[in-house]
């Protein structure tokens, strides 16, 4: 899992029927700091999480099967926790 | 996921079996705000869609599994047809 703060939303009519019924996230990496990283990408939501939010993702195609129980989804990227706080006392 | 641009398409008649019947598009990875970034790409298309549309698709191995046929060779397929980005 990686940190992502979200960005918006993507409002999509015609998909497959793999993201049907999920809402679809504009997602940007973040490091622990909240600094950007890489390129944004969409994710399907599973938790109701909502524009500015810091959220934990997968990226990762059968890890993300799981957590929607369709094994056969073409889907790798899916939000699956709202992060409340992030403790790092350590180096990072 | 990642967002796109349809630029054109590509016919293709000699091809591999799995993709028979499938359209061949020409892709622009773009950013939230449309703009472009890196180099296009050939994607398969699910949703009909043509030049000019901002569309959802995804690349490396789930794009398979987006064919109905999912035994296949595709890296990128187009899975959605994009209405409107709120970012």
């Amino acid at each position: 899992m990686t940190l992502a703060k979200v960005m918006g939303t993507v409002v999509a009519t015609i998909k497959s029927s793999d993201l049907e019924g999920y809402k679809l996230l504009v997602l940007q990496p973040v490091d622990p700091q909240g600094q950007p990283k890489g390129k944004t990408m969409v994710g399907l939501d599973t938790v109701q999480a909502g524009e500015g939010d810091t959220v934990l993702i997968i990226d990762e195609g059968n890890s993300s099967r799981m957590i929607l129980g369709n094994s056969m989804a073409a889907v790798r990227t899916v939000v699956v926790g709202i992060v409340d706080r992030i403790d790092s006392g350590g180096g990072i | 996921m990642k967002l796109g641009r349809i630029i054109g398409s590509v016919m293709c008649t000699a091809k591999d079996p799995a993709l028979e019947g499938v359209k061949l598009l020409l892709l622009q990875p773009v950013d939230e705000g449309g703009k472009a970034y890196g180099e296009a790409v050939i994607a398969c298309d699910t949703v009909q869609a043509g030049p000019g549309d901002l569309v959802l698709w995804e690349g490396g191995r789930e794009a398979a599994l987006a064919l109905t046929n999912w035994f296949n060779t595709s890296d990128a397929t187009v899975m959605g047809i994009v209405d409107r980005v709120d970012a």
